[in-house]
């Protein structure tokens, strides 16, 4: 798979003079205050990914967004965008503050699938996929992770069988985000267990709602059920299903993770429209808390709050110097990982600070609200999980970025079938 | 910061670089803690001819810089410097100058300018006072009006090169408003008494005046701008130390790292143990941090931005926070070796831990930080 640039631009140009970006900023604006409906940024609606509602929500905003003309800005004109670079999108963004949008469509919908099926997809694919999830009448998710699997992505063991002209998929899956909710999803399974690892994979794209998919939620300590587990009994599939080539679906997943790296830092052009997602995605409001807790004043709280918010702010800045750094070669793809590790550790260090500024408030209810920040830190570990560990961001940017030796493994060169899976 | 994408810049860093292998190597470092001394003031001179001190003073002043973007410029020498952990006035001199130039009396003070920007006068900052922490509103120094002037009276210390500059720039109490005055070291009245620091060296002063008496020229800029030539001179020192800092981190890390390639335990790499391997990809993702929050503060303080007092303080927090600690993981990579007097982790170290504690710990930037958060909410 070749990289693509970040700007696409299409060969069916708009008929007429190419609207500037101001002019199409302008439009933007005005369109969105007739149709879209506003929302106070500091007091977003609760969009729990866990729930259904905010997903009807989401596909209802979609659907005013294209009729609007206004959705799917960077994909290709042929598969129902607008064919437009980026600086389009990010006008519209700009513009777009303070209304409500489907978010929560942006990863995986539009940043990991849909720019994937147009980087590795059939036309067929492309043109239903693509176009469907732009007019909002598709949610699609990855279906990676396997419950023996962890980090080690490649050692799937979900299989795809060949029966007659179809495949037959066995298995299961887990940690597929927001996979209730969704209407197809890319699935990695093993078709050849006689070759090493990664070249024995291939990728489907699969109806969710189909008979031989049981599929159950996995409740995590914050109450959240967002993420969802698939068990694959029999599931039949026809060779229009194969994203990619057969036996080559490592490269179309290595395609996926890299446009979820890209999207972590807010680097995707296929995100539309920014912000927090809901009151659990939201800034911690510092002075907020002191004066919550009656530490408006008090030196240790404010130096405290202070390094957070410099945490905070240094973050930002390294997001913007690795994004132009990648795109300059000052730094490799790979830098990607840098952002990762530091988004899941300011946001540890933040809930962190937040925790001893709240103190006893944080743990027992007192009617506050500040036991919030106690939920909030049972779940810290989840930014440090969350599309790939910590751990193999590191190893990432060792062996990757600073040339250090890989690290051992048994399985390198080794048929899938002679790996040894678990202890004797 | 280090974005030098003009090829002026490319060959005025260059130009640098080389000056400062041949003249200022980490050995020159060790010969200068030997004898005692701190630098070579015909050195300075030598430095100054290739502009190190004209980047911040307008041309019509008799300064200039080579991208015209002065602020870049130097902090672009800063990182070099960095690199041997070269000795120097630069911070001070760049500080002073700084105030100098924004002075709505600059022309006053034509004659000094143009002495500093030739490296014939080396000038400083008098503004910590003994006991205190970084504040530079406050003062317990006195200047009394006179007939002819002011007389300056109180003690100044951690005046960086002391002993070797011409002349100070003085924040002063002037009838419960703070202004700031140009004193020659040689007034009759004037008292600097060394100070040693933890970096080879860098030395600092104790600075006494006793009655010391100037003319009303000596004066700095008018009342009411000196509290924006204090910020200005503040954010001018903080990020020439952040850009030496990034230039220090730059410098050790690629020797650590291939020390971590070359050095051999076990039959294996250093740097193939995985849990040597992940502290070596933490101080990546710290340094290329360090290098976004200086490059911020540098354009920030370059623009004039209205956020560049944030900026400047984010980046000396975080540096402060990261750097010294990061030496201290590359010293333990290191072994043994590391804290032999021999090897120069020490003196990349030394300056670093210098420089955490100068000009505002990360402690009192953190509180500059939240305070400053609360008023831009107030405001807004």
């Amino acid at each position: 798979v070749t990289e693509t640039t970040s700007v696409r631009t299409d060969d069916k140009a708009p008929h007429g003079p190419v609207e500037s970006v101001p002019d199409f900023a302008a439009r933007a604006r005005a369109w969105l205050a007739n149709n879209m409906p506003r929302v106070d940024p500091a007091n977003l609606p609760e969009a729990d990914r866990g729930a259904e509602g905010p997903w009807l929500r989401a596909r209802e905003l979609q659907k005013k967004l294209h009729a609007g003309g206004f959705a799917g800005i960077c994909f290709p004109r042929d598969y129902g965008g607008l064919g437009l670079p980026f600086a389009y999108q990010k006008a519209f963004d700009n513009e777009s503050r303070g209304y409500e949008l489907p978010v929560i469509l942006n990863t995986p919908t539009f940043t990991i699938c849909a720019a994937t099926i147009l980087d590795t997809g059939t036309e067929e694919q492309k043109r239903q996929h693509i176009s469907g999830a732009i007019r909002g009448d598709e949610v699609l998710v990855q279906l990676l992770s396997e419950p023996s699997g962890g980090s080690d992505l490649a050692g799937v063991i979900t299989r795809a069988d060949r029966r007659g002209d179809r495949w037959v998929i066995n298995g299961a899956k887990t940690w597929s985000t927001s996979a209730f909710a969704a209407d197809y999803g890319l699935l990695l399974a093993r078709t050849n267990w006689d070759v090493p690892k990664h070249e024995g994979l291939t990728m489907f794209l699969v109806p969710i709602k189909s008979p031989g998919i049981t599929m159950r939620r996995i409740l995590q300590v914050d109450g959240g059920n967002e993420f969802c587990e698939e068990f694959f009994d029999d599931l039949e599939l026809s060779d229009d299903a194969v994203v990619g080539e057969v036996n080559d679906g490592w490269a179309v997943a290595s395609r996926q993770m890299y446009h979820e790296r890209r999207a972590v830092g807010g680097g995707s052009e296929f995100a539309s429209g920014i912000g927090a997602e809901g009151e659990t995605d939201q800034e911690i409001d510092y002075p907020a808390l002191l004066e919550a807790t009656g530490r408006s004043d008090d030196p240790r709280a404010r130096e405290m709050a202070g390094r957070a918010l410099v945490r905070r702010a240094v973050q930002e800045q390294l997001i913007s110097h690795v994004y132009h750094g990648v795109l300059d070669g000052s730094l490799p793809a790979a830098a990607g990982s840098i952002i990762r590790i530091s988004h899941a550790e300011t946001v540890q260090f933040e809930i962190d600070t937040a925790l001893a500024i709240v103190g006893s408030a944080g743990v027992v209810d007192d009617g506050s609200g500040l036991s919030r920040y106690g939920d909030r830190f049972l779940s810290r570990q989840t930014a440090s999980l969350g599309g790939g560990t910590n751990e193999i961001a590191r190893n990432v940017i060792g062996e990757r970025i600073l040339g250090f030796p890989r690290e051992h493994a048994a399985d390198r060169g080794v048929p899938f079938n002679q790996v040894k899976h678990r202890r004797d | 910061m280090t974005d030098a994408a003009n090829p002026e810049q490319v060959l005025f860093a260059s130009t640098a670089q080389a000056f400062l292998d041949k003249e200022a190597p980490l050995s020159r470092v060790r010969e200068l803690h030997a004898t005692g001394a701190s630098f070579d003031t015909a050195w300075w001179h030598r430095a100054a001819e290739l502009g190190w001190a004209s980047m911040l003073v307008p041309e019509e002043l008799g300064g200039g810089s080579v991208s015209g973007d002065g602020v870049a410029d130097l902090a672009l020498i800063a990182e070099q410097i960095g690199r041997t952990v070269a000795p120097g006035p630069l911070h001070p001199v760049n500080t002073v100058l700084a105030g100098l130039v924004d002075a709505d009396n600059a022309e006053t003070h034509s004659a000094t300018i143009e002495a500093l920007v030739a490296g014939e006068l080396i000038a400083s900052w008098a503004v910590y006072e003994p006991g205190g922490s970084w504040s530079p509103g406050d003062t317990t120094v006195t200047a009394t009006p006179t007939e002819s002037g002011y007389r300056i009276d109180g003690v100044k210390d951690r005046v960086e090169a002391g002993e070797q500059s011409g002349v100070f720039l003085v924040a002063a109490d002037c009838e419960s408003t703070i202004r700031q005055f140009l004193v020659p070291a040689d007034a009759a009245g004037v008292l600097v008494e060394g100070q040693k620091s933890i970096d080879l060296v860098k030395r600092y002063a104790r600075v006494t005046f006793d009655g010391v008496e100037v003319g009303a020229e000596a004066v700095v800029g008018s009342a009411a701008q000196t509290p924006a030539l204090l910020a200005r001179q503040g954010q001018i020192a903080q990020i020439l130390q952040c850009a030496e800092v990034v230039g220090i981190l730059d410098t050790v890390l690629a020797f650590t790292v291939q020390w971590g390639l070359d050095r051999h335990s076990f039959g294996r790499p250093l740097g193939s143990y995985q849990a040597l391997k992940h502290r070596f990809a933490d101080m990546k993702i710290w340094f290329e941090a360090c290098r976004a929050t200086t490059g911020a503060a540098v354009a920030d303080v370059a623009a004039r931005a209205p956020s560049a007092e944030m900026s400047v303080s984010v980046a000396k927090s975080y540096l402060g926070d990261h750097a010294a600690p990061m030496l201290q993981h590359c010293i333990q990579l290191h072994g043994g070796i590391g804290v032999t007097w021999e090897h120069d982790l020490h003196l990349y170290l030394r300056r670093a831990t210098l420089y955490r504690s100068m000009f505002g710990t990360p402690e009192e930037h953190n509180l500059r930080v939240y305070a400053l958060t609360t008023e831009m909410e107030n405001a807004s």
